[in-house]
């Protein structure tokens, strides 16, 4: 009960009746399905007598033998003890020295690992011709011979640049730079790209352009010192739940909260915790109401002059002071677009400004919209004229979505540019690599996801490698994206699964689990945390080894024996990991990138003394409203996110026992919105934008305000992304998936277009054979 | 008391009572003993109700409810019966007593009677252990019990 309480910070656990009558009881008497309970396993892992044991443990027996590992889901970048029989994994426990979650954990990193032995699971590589074709099983020789000599055939046909590889931010910082390098030695162009295009691109952008770094300042621990907290556009109790519970902790403390979401999150209301200010804007005016607060702030005196005038250039503050402090932004103004009551936004922004250390933590409901590098600046701007930058508990903080999206940016997995954040046009970095790697490397930036995809449209753009990425469900526009991937001659897979996107491939790899391989994840706070392998790969190789078997099947000679080479490789060429080896790491636990001779032992925050840039730079944010408007024919909002049990496309969890909590996608809909059009809960809804449509069963809450609707992307057959539109962020085309005009009818069942893509995929997963993959 | 409250009911009084209680220090027990004089008993319905506008969890509201024996859990007969069973009633013949007062019902402890006049219920204790064996009556006490006295109670409840 204390975990439950003190620990996670659910307070699902009770003890009902008394004397010997007494039981710990769930929720109300309920079953732990029904009950509060989050299935943290905090209670299991803090029994001193066993009685509360992981099943698993009943099932294989105790397990012989253990390996410290780094969680492979989301941000918070968990530590876990793998505990093993023999070659099989018995159970995840949160390791106490981790300094990520300091021995927490959630149901997903806890639990949810039975997707690597899943049946569904493909352990040879396949190729075919046509993608009507079935596939064909292959050895390993085969396929990667195949796959050199189709990518070699294209270039010889259509030019240097008609190739492209997508880099992972699900696979370690060594097999994502061995991507970008096959990318860049082997292809010979800068067209790699990863999925942070689609979530933090513009985190990169904004934070690199305002502080000198593509990273959030602060580590985890820094939230123990916080008075303050805006969370905005973030849902930290579903998306980064062990972050959320030690962020329960200190509001349970005394701190003060204020949260900026259309969606009345669990964090706004829930056991002992309650947000001071909740401002529920429409979707799509972050930027109004962000500058709104800084309004506030400038307008009423509230900014930190001496934190200014000494960490920042003065006349550019001065300058966007004028700017912010202009009438339009005032928070009366600012109500009529965002619909955030005025005195809403006053009370938040004295309260920020005036409660002392003020942090500022935000997800992909900011970074997901066509104005995200703006809001992502507008957040910047605001802990710079509060002086909350530099120590702990404060900073601005994104919550990274993927396990190693941080670590994939840091590995130069964007097409301008090379490890460490440093841009292709730059001599002296270029000179580096080139030196190191025996090759000439453009300094042209390559292209972008969606670049590739409209050049594969035009006809220029002919072959791809997409390691452990299914861009086809998580890209916005997906027709757009099937008719990309349609339109290349070889699109190559290397996944666990047959994801949506490999039933456009013509060669699938299967790819490994982090149970399977040695590397280096690295987490929301830039900790470099290590994997360790458990268990050999079931599919035979590595993901690092398939793709230097697949450069040296173009030619390439390449021959790292273990990942640690890699590491050393990138230490030797990027500044900012000067320091980093796995010995290095061994010794510390983890550290925090920059670590090198200036900071040996990493770097828990940043901006301790001064900006990385220098001076500070506050940049002018004015609000555009999306091109995504609602109108008489789509006069509802809608917006998406995840839930706790299901991870992301779902690819893995929906491969667990997770499913009992998430069977399927929901539209959440306002009871005043599901009356007017004839809407009940749990009925069929065809919900339609000007992009596609798809159907759903609607779930009627008063979560979401009128107005705007929501939903889940973890399922295929639903398909959010049909929804969503082209539309992107003008500094770094990060999707605006959280913005889509939208019209809600009921329906009696699934879309013309949901019923044609599931024959194809039937007929696309048939493996000569064997029987059809069933999902 | 009406003892039929459809739940609609139920959670808009609950509602009103919370809300009108919420700014006490230590909300939840008055909360609590409120509802039951409003409605005879804790519904289970109002739990959630509680909990969420106290900012608690079920299952912490769900434990203070349990933990008092005093909170009942479903409706009650039109009167209650408390006969008290410690030490010291039960030195004065607490215990014979309280087996002719459920054979003058004909019911045991925790039961009401079929007519929905009166539940039995035992209590430990009422304090008032110098005039033994003692018992409540809807709030209001009586010592000093011998057959009589208990006759002239079963017959008032029952009337």
């Amino acid at each position: 009960m204390r975990a439950c309480e003190e620990v996670q910070g659910t307070f699902a656990l009770t003890i009902e009746g008394r004397g010997f009558d007494s039981r710990v009881s769930a929720g109300m008497h309920e079953n732990f399905l029904e009950s509060e309970c989050v299935s943290c396993g905090a209670c299991v892992q803090a029994c001193p007598i066993t009685t509360l044991t992981e099943k698993s443990v009943i099932e294989i027996g105790q397990p012989e033998h253990s390996v410290v590992t780094t969680c492979a889901y989301c941000g918070v970048g968990c530590s876990f003890k793998a505990e093993m029989r023999g070659e099989e994994l018995v159970r995840m426990v949160p390791w106490k020295d981790g300094q990520a979650n300091r021995g927490h954990s959630c149901v997903k990193g806890r639990f949810a690992y039975g997707y690597s032995t899943h049946k569904e699971r493909i352990l040879n590589p396949m190729i075919r011709e046509k993608i009507s074709d079935p596939w064909r099983e292959v050895s390993w020789e085969e396929a990667l011979a195949h796959t050199a000599a189709e990518f070699r055939r294209l270039q010889y046909q259509y030019g240097r640049d008609a190739v492209g590889g997508i880099t992972s931010s699900r696979c370690t910082n060594e097999e994502t730079y061995l991507v970008q390098k096959l990318v860049r030695a082997g292809f010979g162009n800068n067209n790699v790209d990863t999925c942070a295009r689609v979530c933090h691109s513009p985190t990169g952008y904004g934070l690199g352009a305002t502080f000198g770094t593509s990273a959030g300042t602060q580590n985890f621990d820094s939230v123990e010192h916080t008075d303050v907290v805006i969370i905005i556009g973030a849902n930290p109790t579903d998306g980064h739940p062990v972050f959320a519970s030690r962020l329960k902790k200190r509001l349970r403390q005394g701190a003060k909260l204020i949260v900026v979401d259309p969606r009345r999150i669990d964090m706004v209301s829930s056991p002992h915790i309650k947000a001071s200010h909740h401002l529920p804007l429409r979707p799509g005016t972050n930027v109004a109401v962000v500058t709104s607060l800084a309004h506030v702030i400038v307008t009423e005196g509230l900014y930190d002059e001496k934190f200014i005038r000494e960490r920042c250039d003065w006349s550019e503050f001065e300058d966007w002071a004028a700017f912010v402090a202009e009438p339009h932004h005032s928070p009366e103004e600012v109500e009529k677009l965002s619909g955030v009551p005025a005195e809403e936004i006053r009370g938040a922004a004295r309260l920020f400004a005036t409660g002392g250390n003020g942090s500022i933590y935000y997800g992909l409901g900011v970074t997901e919209h066509s104005q995200g590098s703006t809001t992502v600046m507008a957040i910047a701007n605001l802990a710079m004229a509060t002086g909350n930058i530099g120590r702990p508990g404060v900073g601005v903080n994104p919550l990274r979505g993927q396990n190693n999206v941080q670590g994939s940016c840091d590995m130069g997995s964007f097409p301008h540019e090379l490890p460490g954040y440093r841009h292709v046009s730059d001599d002296a970095t270029r000179d580096i690599f080139e030196k190191l790697w025996g090759v000439t490397i453009s300094n042209e930036p390559g292209l972008r996801i969606p670049n590739m995809l409209d050049a594969a449209v035009d006809g220029s753009f002919k072959g791809i490698y997409i390691q452990g990425e299914d861009i086809l469900q998580s890209d916005p526009d997906t027709k757009h994206v099937s008719a990309g991937l349609a339109a290349m001659e070889c699109v190559v897979v290397q996944d666990l699964f047959l994801n949506e996107t490999a039933n456009y491939a013509h060669v699938f790899l299967p790819g490994s689990t982090f149970l399977e391989k040695d590397g280096t994840f690295t987490n929301a706070e830039r900790r470099i945390n290590r994997v360790r392998k458990v268990m050999t790969p079931r599919n035979g190789y590595a993901d690092w080894e398939v793709t230097q078997n697949l450069a040296k099947a173009m030619g390439l000679d390449w021959n790292y024996t273990h990942p640690s080479q890699i590491m050393d490789e990138i230490a030797a060429t990027t500044p900012s990991f000067a320091m980093v080896s796995y010995d290095y790491l061994e010794k510390m636990g983890s550290v925090q990138w920059p670590c090198n001779e200036k900071a040996p032992l990493g770097s828990p925050i940043m901006h301790v003394n001064g900006f990385v840039r220098g001076k500070g730079k506050f940049i002018r944010t004015e609000y555009v409203a999306t091109d995504e408007k609602t109108g008489p024919r789509f006069p509802l909002l809608l917006t998406t996110g995840r839930i706790l049990s299901q991870y992301n496309v779902g690819a893995q969890t929906r491969r667990t026992d997770n499913v009992v909590w998430h069977e399927e996608d929901r539209l959440e809909i306002h009871p005043n919105d599901a009356e007017m059009r004839g809407v009940h809960d749990g009925s069929w809804v065809k919900l339609m934008s000007r992009s596609g449509d798809t159907t759903l069963r609607a779930l009627i809450t008063e979560r979401v305000a009128p107005g705007v609707v929501y939903t889940t992307f973890h399922h295929p057959t639903t398909q959010a992304n049909v929804i969503t539109t082209d539309f992107s962020d003008w500094a770094t085309n990060c999707p605006e998936y959280k913005v889509t005009a939208v019209q809600v009818s009921p329906s009696n069942g699934p879309s013309q277009w949901q019923v044609d893509y599931d024959e194809q995929a039937r007929q696309s997963r048939r493996i000569t054979g064997k029987m059809e993959a069933a999902e | 008391m009406n003892l039929h409250v459809s739940s609609r009911d139920i959670g808009e009084r609950t509602l009103d009572i919370v809300s009108g209680m919420k700014s006490l220090e230590g909300p939840l027990l008055p909360i609590l003993h409120e509802i039951q004089a409003e409605f005879g008993y804790v519904p289970q319905e109002c739990l959630p109700i509680i909990a969420r506008e106290l900012n608690l969890s079920r299952a912490e509201v769900h434990g203070v409810v349990t933990f008092y024996h005093d909170y009942r859990d479903h409706p009650t007969g039109r009167h209650v019966l408390k006969l008290c069973r410690a030490e010291a009633c039960q030195s004065m013949g607490g215990d014979q007593l309280a087996e002719r007062v459920k054979s003058l019902l004909g019911i045991d402890f925790h039961q009401t009677t079929l007519d929905g006049a009166v539940t039995l219920e035992p209590v430990y204790c009422l304090g008032l252990c110098s005039a033994a064996p003692a018992a409540m009556l809807d709030g209001e006490v009586h010592g000093r019990l011998d057959a009589d006295a208990v006759k002239d109670l079963v017959a008032e409840v029952r009337a």
